[in-house]
């Protein structure tokens, strides 16, 4: 395992390192600076805008702009529904892959516009080339530019004064789609593809073994899809097995690539809020507490996947490489490990490996991850849920210390507080209601193997596929734990409502907060003035995430992930 | 348009309802735009580079036979049983390229463990190996079940056995082994390794095609 420790050191240093040049891009990208790439993305960006009707000087206060917002994702929803439920009749299926059932439409269309990329289908089977180009892809881009946005327009009303604006959705999502996604996706595609990734129209290929067999091999336009689902934190993979599928990661090299893809812009994200507020001081305090709890979490899942299966191990096998059902021999047990972690802290949700089948208490590192979803996070989203953590600690330290709390100079009052709480809330209640629902249809089914058929794993496992499963939805994160027999209408439906209601609150109330404050006065900062660009701040801001965070968590955790390792040792 | 009213008019706008269509006709046409240059430009620009470049690869890195016809893609593994070839890692989906996927099983799952064992059991025949030189990647089933390595001990494990089919040194075979072994990019970035059906392919070309293609008849696309 000694060198795969490295690699770990190496791929998060590399990130860290890179987090500083996209942050500074971003920032010019959304503040109308120019950068290098002008020349060939800014007539792009303006075509868009001309065509859709927009001047780009045009402002909205927030309530616009979370009406553009709705309305483009009810408009986009209702395409691409109407594309996958079709898809047999139209073009580019060589596979002659068959429409998509409304059901499992609703859920995949749902799970796609949230930027979640939960999969009830598998892409091999179930999607034409004609699905993966102008649905799969294009709502990648699309649903991870609106999160961008979001961000973007938080921060401008964090920062405002007395201001009613907080900018143009449709400027600020077409910014996102053709001036960072674009041209980093193409980059990233072509690397992926001089790696190995198929990027082709042929159907499957045909092929004789050379022990006589037939193989089919499905293979299509999986390069631009590679790209674009890690960098916009969909997750949404090509093929079933996603990243641990050889066409979507076929070399150490491509899941570097791929590895740093899943967290660069979530980094940069911190990077770019410090530059927009000029407070670099906050984002250093901010990345830093991020990735005090992102580290120990990499360390300690690395630490469970690289000891193997103790039940395995009885048998006398050799399991120096660590725990290997599930995972790749070219990516390795620690790699694997360190993807399963940064996928599920930002919202991506692609995987490298089989969830299910990590260890007990590797398994619970994505929970943990979902569970917080703010470290790092989606990309703008998770930004957006760190900031309600932030705002809420100011109110708490303020509490502590007797003062009234406020947050760059504007107080932190009821009405903030008020829409801080419903964000926060929303998350564990979706997630715990969701898994009680679920296991008291499953408790309550006569013979629920047979009837239901939905768990692949009995005992505290199959608990934690179910958890699992709901945890995913609400933290629009994706993954899975795939041996969840998940395409039925139960699952469909109630994860696609999750999913659905998952995004909207956490974006809108927060923006909704951020609004708030910036229509109120700027205070100046006095001696006596909280200070949230502080370590002491960091330290508190860390404890409430870890407190308020995880700990309604536990007996979930108990009962799941915890039960089974204690039951294995 | 709504660029030139002040925010207080826009929110009254909104609020009566006036704003809603202009809202619908830009949702619309934006999807219109970026659909087909996503979809459609991004997509077909890919393709083209890819076509042009590195088409090997935008293919899918295929082996073919000296007719044209397709023995497999180096990148994904396919079924090999016989004791002629060396084997790749177990599959949950049985080798089917066409319907993807690892078997999901939990650590603690009975039939897991079961799995596990019997595969044990089959290599202690085959290889004549004791269950502690076997590394664990060859009882367990990669995460998409077409896992196209496997680590150079797990090749070596089974050169003995080849060696005997084919009637050759066994030497000779691991020779062979040592120049397949690629080993981790930088020295650090994954794990050391063995492509096996670029194996099995430079076992025929040095020994001899061992398997006669009986059936070349292709297989209907689904």
């Amino acid at each position: 395992m000694g060198t795969e420790y490295v690699a770990i050191v190496a791929t998060i240093l590399i990130t860290i390192g890179t987090s500083g040049l996209f942050g500074g891009y971003m920032y010019r990208v959304f503040t109308n600076g120019r950068t290098w790439l002008d020349p060939v993305l800014l007539p792009l960006e303006s075509l868009i805008l001309r065509v859709t009707g927009v001047d780009p000087a045009e402002q909205q206060d927030w309530k616009r702009y979370s009406g553009s917002l709705l309305i483009s994702n009810v408009i986009m929803w209702l395409a691409t529904w109407s594309i996958v439920t079709l898809q047999q009749y139209l073009p580019l299926n060589p596979d002659r892959i068959a429409n998509m059932e409304p059901a499992l439409a609703f859920n995949t269309i749902s799970s796609f516009v949230t930027n979640t990329n939960l999969q009830h289908y598998s892409g091999e089977t179930g999607l034409s080339y004609l699905s993966q180009m102008f649905v799969i892809t294009f709502l990648q881009f699309v649903t991870a530019a609106t999160g961008v946005a979001a961000a973007v327009a938080t921060i401008r009303g964090l920062g405002g004064n007395r201001m009613a604006q907080v900018g143009n959705f449709y400027v600020d999502l077409t910014r996102a789609t053709v001036r960072l996604f674009l041209p980093l996706a193409l980059a990233v595609s072509v690397f992926a593809m001089w790696q190995g990734v198929p990027q082709t129209f042929e159907g499957a290929a045909t092929a004789t073994t050379l022990e006589g067999g037939a193989q089919t091999i499905a293979r299509g336009v999986t390069a631009g899809v590679v790209s674009i689902k890690q960098l916009g934190t969909n997750g949404g993979g090509y093929f079933g097995p996603n990243s641990a599928h050889p066409f979507e990661n076929p070399t150490p090299m491509s899941n570097l690539v791929e590895t740093w893809s899943i967290t660069i812009i979530p980094m940069s994200m911190v990077v770019m809020l410090g530059a927009m507020l000029n407070r670099r001081r906050l984002a250093v305090v901010i990345y830093a507490t991020m990735l005090a709890i992102y580290l120990p979490m990499v360390v300690f899942a690395v630490a469970q996947e690289a000891g193997g299966n103790p039940a395995i191990g009885a048998m006398g096998v050799d399991q120096a490489t660590g725990s290997m059902e599930g995972k790749e021999v070219r990516i390795g047990a620690g790699l694997s490990a360190l993807w399963a972690t940064t996928t599920t802290v930002t919202s991506n949700g692609s995987v490298n490996a089989m969830h299910d089948s990590l260890t007990p208490l590797g398994g619970l590192v994505p929970l943990v991850g979902m569970w917080l979803n703010n470290i790092f996070g989606g990309v703008g989203v998770g930004f957006i849920n760190m900031l309600i953590f932030v705002i809420v600690t100011v109110f708490v330290a303020g509490m502590m210390v007797g003062r009234t709390p406020e947050f760059l100079g504007k107080k932190v009052e009821g009405r903030e507080m008020k829409l801080a709480s419903l964000a926060l809330l929303w998350h564990p209640l979706a997630i715990l209601v969701g898994t009680a629902v679920a296991c008291y249809v499953w408790a309550t089914t006569p013979d629920p193997g047979m009837a239901l058929g939905w768990l692949k794993n009995p005992g505290p496992h199959g608990f934690s596929e179910m958890l699992y499963e709901f945890t995913s939805s609400a933290a629009n994160n994706g993954s899975g734990f795939e041996g969840l027999g998940d395409n039925t209408p139960f699952w469909n439906i109630s994860t696609g409502l999750v999913m659905l209601l998952s995004r909207y609150i956490p974006i809108i109330a927060p923006l909704a907060m951020a609004a708030s404050l910036a229509a109120k006065p700027a205070a100046p900062e006095t001696a006596g003035s909280l200070r949230a660009d502080s370590a002491t701040f960091g330290l508190t801001l860390w404890m409430v995430i870890v407190i308020l965070g995880l700990l309604m968590f536990m007996p979930v955790a108990v009962l799941g992930p915890i039960a089974e390792h204690l039951a294995l040792r | 348009m709504f660029s030139q009213q002040s925010t207080v008019d826009s929110r009254q706008q909104w609020t009566v309802g006036c704003g809603l269509w202009t809202e619908i006709r830009r949702g619309v046409l934006f999807t219109l735009t970026t659909m087909l240059l996503l979809g459609g430009g991004y997509h077909g620009l890919l393709w083209g580079i890819g076509h042009m470049a590195l088409s090997d690869q935008a293919e899918g890195s295929l082996e073919r036979r000296a007719d044209g016809s397709i023995i497999g893609s180096r990148l994904i593994a396919q079924k090999f049983q016989r004791a002629e070839y060396f084997h790749p890692r177990p599959s949950a989906v049985d080798y089917n390229a066409a319907s993807t996927g690892g078997s999901n099983y939990g650590p603690s799952n009975p039939e897991h463990l079961k799995a596990v064992r019997e595969r044990i059991a089959v290599i202690v025949a085959e290889d004549g190996v004791t269950p502690g030189q076997i590394p664990s990647e060859m009882v367990t089933a990669s995460g998409g079940g077409l896992d196209p390595h496997v680590p150079p001990v797990a090749a070596d494990l089974q050169a003995p056995r080849v060696a005997r089919s084919r009637r050759v040194e066994v030497g000779a075979v691991r020779e062979l082994i040592a120049a397949h072994v690629e080993p981790p990019l930088l020295g650090i970035f994954g794990r050391p390794r063995v492509n096996v059906l670029e194996l099995n392919l430079a076992l025929d070309a040095r020994f001899g095609q061992f398997a006669p293609v009986l059936n070349t008849a292709r297989e209907e696309v689904r």
